[in-house]
């Protein structure tokens, strides 16, 4: 178990040092959503109307946008090699990987949304369901990645075809996200959806993981 | 299995079994086309326009097939290192995945005199929509990997991983409230549908399969054919 923490504490002090690669998914992130204004338009009630549903898509671009830092650079120097001999199972080493990208991509991003929802004049009673909705599903959204990033690590131009192969995937997690705000602004409880979304995630953290090793395994053949 | 692992045995047998499985496609195709045509009566709503269900839900059928042919063939390569199943989940994906296609434009098609719109997003055609999207990247992770041993593998991969869909299809029209309409041909307590109507989609579903299958060991054969080329030259520029 040290092992498995002292992976997510490796992948995380190399990114917070890195220190570019976590602010640059959030910039990505704001410079995203502050796109649709322009092309949309500046009503206020338009932009709220689609205000849930773009921050949800930035955040899923933001997350399959630096899915290649899972394994990319672990690759490159030779210690996922070491990791795969290591004793722990590969399933459990993926699994922490997974958990650090969430930590150094997708927590940055849930800290920034409240301002973003503001900018998308989103109503407020959305703010409380769209932060959970996104602490709940974001964490899927790595467990998946992994899958793709792990089948695409060895390829030359992997970047186009990692997002064929994940964004289909994504689209669930996107359709609740979005209907647990929605439902929350139009008055309704927003925890079922909540629900099906953690029942993504817990599914996606039990299988994704056996699915990326796999592909791991393949790709370092 | 491991007796048909032979590529020259399974051609010779697919040589053997596709004059009779052609032969099977064309008797219920113009049965079928005559009976849909010709021997089934209009819909007291819909009039003539029901008849494009006839090729709509078929076409749906062989979509989830074809999924469902290329997991399983996936899932014995991976476990059972079967030489056959990574060809034939490879030849499996084209076809499903222009089923697909053909099932998501009858649909729209239908939909526009009857709901009055090409498309809407409920949860079935969502969930068919992600199956095209799923077809699609399985065919382009093949293109992309050169080796094929390995493309092998890594597709085995995804397409285990995106069967999670095809329950989901089924069941869309359960679990949520769709304007797609609820199962009704193979459900609980039999089908609902009058069998004036339901002959003729039978028919037309036996054609569909016959023809899938058809395709499908043409092209499985025509891929066992491009490999041994490929490893003839291989040979030949070895020689020289």
């Amino acid at each position: 178990m040290t092992a498995f923490f002292s992976i997510i504490l490796r992948d995380c002090r190399l990114s917070w040092r890195q220190g570019a690669s976590s602010g640059m998914s959030v910039a990505f992130f704001i410079i995203v959503v502050s796109l649709f204004p322009l092309g949309i338009g500046p009503e206020a009630n338009i932009l709220s109307r689609v205000s849930v549903g773009v921050i949800w898509v930035a955040a899923l671009l933001a997350c399959l946008l630096s899915l290649d830092r899972l394994f990319q650079a672990d690759y490159e120097d030779g210690s996922l090699d070491q990791l795969v001999l290591s004793v722990m199972p590969l399933e459990m080493t993926v699994l922490a990987k997974s958990i650090a990208h969430w930590m150094t991509t997708a927590l940055p991003l849930i800290v920034i949304a409240p301002l973003l929802s503001v900018f998308m004049n989103m109503p407020a009673e959305g703010m409380w369901p769209l932060l959970s909705a996104m602490l709940i599903g974001t964490p899927g959204l790595s467990f998946i990645g992994s899958i793709g990033a792990g089948l695409t690590l060895s390829l030359r131009r992997g970047g186009v075809l990692l997002s064929l192969l994940v964004l289909p995937l994504y689209i669930p997690f996107l359709i609740f996200g979005v209907m647990a705000v929605d439902a929350a602004i139009g008055g309704f409880e927003p925890a079922p959806h909540l629900m099906i979304l953690g029942a993504f995630t817990l599914t996606s953290m039990v299988l994704a993981p056996w699915a990326a090793a796999a592909a791991l395994r393949l790709g370092l053949e | 299995m491991h007796k048909f692992a032979n590529p020259a045995r399974f051609i010779r047998l697919s040589d053997l079994l596709l004059p009779w499985l052609m032969a099977v496609t064309v008797i219920l195709l113009t049965g079928g086309l005559y009976m849909v045509f010709f021997a089934s009566p209009d819909d007291y709503q819909q009039g003539a326009t029901v008849r494009i269900m006839y090729v709509h839900v078929p076409a749906a059928y062989m979509a989830m097939l074809g999924y469902s042919v290329m997991a399983v063939a996936s899932a014995s390569s991976l476990i059972w290192k079967h030489p056959l199943a990574d060809q034939i989940a490879r030849a499996a994906a084209p076809i499903g995945a222009a089923f697909t296609l053909i099932a998501l434009i009858t649909g729209s098609l239908w939909g526009r005199p009857m709901w009055g719109t090409w498309w809407v997003w409920d949860a079935r055609l969502t969930s068919v929509l992600i199956l095209l999207f799923l077809y699609l990247g399985y065919m382009a992770l093949w293109e992309a990997i050169e080796d094929p041993i390995k493309a092998a593998k890594a597709c085995a991969i995804l397409a285990l991983v995106g069967f999670v869909n095809v329950p989901i299809i089924k069941f869309s029209v359960d679990w949520w409230n769709t304007l797609h309409q609820p199962a009704s041909l193979f459900k609980m307590g039999g089908s609902s549908i009058h069998p004036e109507m339901l002959w003729p989609l039978l028919l037309m579903i036996g054609a569909f399969k016959a023809y899938f299958f058809v395709i499908l060991l043409w092209r499985v054969k025509t891929l066992l054919i491009g490999r041994k080329i490929r490893a003839l030259r291989m040979a030949q520029l070895g020689d020289n």
